[in-house]
């Protein structure tokens, strides 16, 4: 038995070898399929940027004026959604609102007579309480000195004008931001949500729905989350609401199951959106990633997943990047929502995903009430910080 | 991605081999590395000023002993300061006198409460008290629905009297659970409430009154391993709210390096208790503060590498394929290999594991690039191959090749590639086999270098073996003094795998591509 114990380990470290070798060879090879197409691996991840950017589109706010057809629940008995015009301004007030030291900071360092070392070291420590990240931080400070010595500023007025464009060049306001909520042929959308445990998807979800109820959409929800206790109930809840009708299976039960029965019953209802609530899932669980990937190509058997979107909890520290990596190469994530950002919390980590993985931030998540769900709009989100 | 501070350092320290004492600037450099390499793990920002401030004191006069490097003493210093830090007044339950003993949970939405609520009340039951789940998250819905299930996966009682969803008092609820509990004898109440935000002055206020309402023995703030900068912020201002006496930390399962730990163990002296690391009910232990260092600099987390491997390997299986790599006499074939690979890939994603290897860190851009369906074509390479030509490789000529490429769907080229790294590789094994003759347990073995040569344990097995392999590593101690495999000296086992360094052959394979075209 010792002698089993022995081998056993050694047997291990083999297969790991095993797999350096395996790395190895893919290494080589991929390296010799990049030369020979003539084209550097930089080039080729471009490409592969740029195919996600692609669809077709259509704004979130944008007034729907199509009126639901199949709408037979008694309406008066329902929660009636706050209009999106009026929602953006209150939640771009609380945004404001909400205290602040990014801003303050920011503003503060800015406005002080002398810019020294100390000074910067100040401003690029308050960057990186954001969760900004050492890349970023790194690039907005190098950025900011070098247009602050050309200019030869001193002004605060000016010192804060070249902070915000900065800002939001670091946000990127060009991303395109809007959902893909309609199908091809006038099928409906699918609208798959995935993330960590306890980003906030359900409530995301439950939000969503009323905000696409609000613009007049038919919605179905499938209760693709068989594995956590009660999230089923979780999402109906919210559903009923709204009276927004939920598709549920057994718990434990097969979650691509539910999932195709969801886009099954929104493709006989005519329904304009079908949202598939999926089980959080840590990205280091390679069976769980594996399901997740199933979930969506069973129900492409049926129609076109429009829009991927992974909730990140603004929270989240450096590792944000790595799920967002994961998550991308397993469901080819389309868009992020930022939840919980009315906390202290700023969620810079999002920064970074943004410019590694080239996916938009399209939803911000700022409080429990079932209506605090905006559209993410980089130019207000930076005013918004920035404000007094 | 893998930068550990381990390699930073090493880069930083190249020129300074033999020195005795380390330069003012050596300190400075040293010392950015160390703020960086913390940052990235998510350590707050004032937490790594006064840390870094703390180990350049250590580093300033100390003398640098001949045994190690500057960069592993460096790194000995800064483990052994987290380690305080983390571990300092470990601790676990407080039970009262007079139970019930009341445990009340508080933390962020999503930090996982619920969950950690059976949990707890699992383990507690384990011990044999029996305990009662309170559902006073009456704010999101379905909560109450989720801690009655969880109860019940549990095996606990669940005290749920409001529905929730908004509906009912939570301090009401609170307050009658004690009742409840002394009228049914349980002894310990086990409080979940609804996450909050500490911003959110109203919600902090009902947890105030829950706390006052039933007096807890114990407020157990509960966070997510993931959590970046804020930690600080939040544990603060749980910390004036209701005040906690120990955290436990969620999600450890993840890759998080959990920074976090470490700021809020620093920023409110309260300890850690317990680490929770799954979705199952029994993934649940108490705290390693020793293992949370290294996880947080990263030093190749080796014990996770081990335990996950122990969850997935077959020991026959290995152990023959073993025996047959290391006899040195062709018998491996790729058949035993393709086992290998599997039951390495069940462990996660290829450059996750080689991440966790320490040492990897010279190959960490090319183990990025690794897209696992390559790994599907191998794989398909070598199915496609008649059982006697997995066992025996010798036997693909050309036309064979040919034949295999086109059943794989891949090129003749790629089928050479595979066949020839596999032959290379299967070469270098066989000759680390005989250099490790020398281990006790192997046949023919050679007068052991070994301070223990009683009995050969599963423990040496890895701790020897890479320090064997790696021959150059610098001054090693005498390997395997440590414990045996079943109750590891685990800082010990860390250190000598921190001075890991990838056998000279396979850094050669990897160096290869280094000069390839990019």
């Amino acid at each position: 038995m010792i002698a089993v114990d022995y081998f056993f380990w050694i047997g291990i470290v083999g297969g790991i070898v095993a797999c350096i070798v395996a790395a190895s060879i893919i290494v080589t090879v991929s390296n010799r399929r990049a030369l020979r197409s003539g084209r550097t691996p930089d080039e080729l991840e471009a490409d592969v940027a740029d195919a996600v950017l692609e669809g077709e589109l259509q704004p979130l706010t944008a007034t729907v004026t199509q009126v639901p057809a199949t709408e037979t629940v008694d309406v008066t008995a329902l929660d009636v959604p706050e209009a999106p015009a009026s929602r953006m301004q209150r939640l771009r007030r609380r945004l404001a609102a909400s205290t602040n030291p990014l801003a303050r900071g920011l503003l503060g360092i800015l406005a002080a007579d002398r810019l020294d070392e100390a000074t910067w070291e100040a401003f690029e420590d308050t960057l990186v309480s954001s969760d900004l990240g050492i890349g970023p931080t790194t690039e907005l400070v190098t950025a900011l000195r070098k247009e602050m010595s050309i200019e030869g500023v001193a002004d605060p007025g000016k010192a804060r004008a070249v902070l915000r464009s900065e800002l939001i060049r670091l946000v990127d306001p060009t991303l395109d931001r809007t959902l893909k909520i309609t199908g091809a042929d006038g099928g409906p959308g699918v609208v798959m949500v995935v993330g960590v445990n306890g980003t906030g998807k359900t409530t995301t979800i439950g939000k969503l729905a009323r905000v696409l109820v609000a613009d007049g959409n038919a919605v179905v929800l499938g209760a693709a989350d068989t594995f956590r206790a009660a999230a089923a109930d979780q999402l109906q809840t919210w559903g009923d609401r709204v009276g927004v009708p939920t598709v549920r299976g057994k718990e434990g039960g097969d979650p691509a199951s539910v999932a195709f029965v969801a886009v099954e019953k929104g493709l006989d209802d005519q329904a304009d959106v079908v949202i598939i609530d999926t089980a959080g899932r840590l990205h280091t669980k390679v069976g769980l990633m594996d399901e997740l990937g199933k979930i969506k190509r069973v129900i492409e058997k049926l129609a076109p997943v429009t829009e991927v979107l992974l909730v990140i909890d603004a929270t989240t520290g450096q590792n944000g990047l790595t799920q967002a990596r994961v998550f991308s190469e397993v469901v080819d994530v389309t868009g992020i929502v930022l939840s919980k950002l009315d906390g202290s919390a700023k969620g810079g980590i999002v920064v970074q995903v943004q410019r590694e993985l080239k996916v938009p931030v399209k939803l911000v998540g700022l409080g429990e009430g079932p209506d605090d769900l905006a559209p993410f709009d980089a130019e207000a989100f930076v005013d918004a910080l920035l404000q007094d | 991605m893998f930068d550990t501070l381990q390699d930073r350092l090493s880069a930083a320290f190249r020129n300074l081999r033999g020195k005795t004492k380390l330069s003012d600037a050596d300190i400075d450099a040293t010392m950015r590395e160390i703020r960086l390499a913390l940052l990235e793990a998510d350590v707050n920002l004032l937490v790594v000023k006064d840390f870094v401030a703390a180990v350049r004191l250590r580093c300033e006069g100390a003398e640098l002993s001949q045994a190690l490097n500057p960069a592993q003493q460096i790194v000995k210093y800064v483990n052994e300061e987290l380690v305080s830090i983390l571990g300092g007044d470990a601790r676990t339950l407080r039970f009262a006198k007079n139970p019930p003993t009341v445990i009340m949970l508080a933390g962020l939405q999503g930090s996982g409460k619920t969950t950690l609520a059976g949990k707890l009340g699992r383990w507690l039951k384990g011990q044999g008290h029996s305990p009662l789940l309170v559902a006073a998250d009456l704010q999101r819905p379905n909560a109450v629905n989720q801690l009655q299930i969880v109860g019940q996966r549990a095996g606990v009682h669940v005290f749920a009297p409001e529905p929730g969803n908004g509906v009912g008092d939570p301090v009401a609820v609170a307050r009658a659970s004690i009742a409840e509990a002394q009228r049914k004898l349980y002894d310990v109440v086990l409080i979940d409430t609804a996450g909050r935000l500490g911003v959110d002055a109203e919600l902090m206020q009902q947890a105030a009154d829950i706390r006052d309402a039933v007096n807890p023995d114990e407020i157990l703030f509960v966070v997510d391993a993931m959590i970046g900068q804020d930690a600080v912020n939040t544990a603060k201002a749980f910390a004036e709210g209701v005040g906690f006496d120990g955290v436990v930390l969620t999600k450890l399962d993840g890759d998080a390096r959990g920074g976090a730990a470490l700021s809020i163990a620093r920023v409110t002296g309260r300890p850690i208790m317990f680490a929770s690391n799954g979705e199952n009910l029994t993934d649940f232990d108490l705290f390693h503060p020793d293992r949370m260092a290294s996880r947080i600099l990263d030093m190749g987390d080796i014990l996770t590498l081990i335990e996950q491997a122990e969850k997935t390997f077959d020991a026959e299986q290995s152990a023959k394929a073993a025996e047959k790599l290391f006899s040195g006499k062709g018998e491996f074939g790729l058949d035993d290999f393709l086992q290998q690979m599997q039951a390495v890939r069940r462990m996660g994603p290829l450059a996750k594991i080689l991440g966790m290897m320490p040492g990897m860190a010279q190959a960490k851009d090319q183990i990025a690039n690794i897209d696992e369906k390559e790994i599907d074509h191998l794989e398909a390479i070598i199915k496609s191959m008649t059982p006697a030509e997995r066992a025996n490789p010798k036997m693909l000529d050309g036309s064979r090749r040919s034949r295999i490429a086109k059943g794989s769907g891949t090129q003749v080229s790629d089928v050479n590639s595979l066949v020839n790294r596999f032959f290379e590789a299967r070469k270098m094994m066989a000759q680390m086999g005989q250099g490790m003759a020398g281990m006790p347990g192997m046949p023919g073995r050679r007068p052991a270098r070994n301070q223990a040569p009683a009995k050969p344990k599963k423990g040496k097995g890895v701790s020897g073996n890479p320090a064997r392999r790696s021959g150059a590593a610098p001054a090693l101690p005498a390997v395997p003094t440590s414990s045996p495999f079943g109750v590891p000296d685990e800082a010990e086992l860390q250190r000598q795998l921190a001075d890991f360094q990838l056998p000279p052959e396979l850094q050669k394979m990897f160096n290869q591509q280094g000069q390839g075209p990019r």
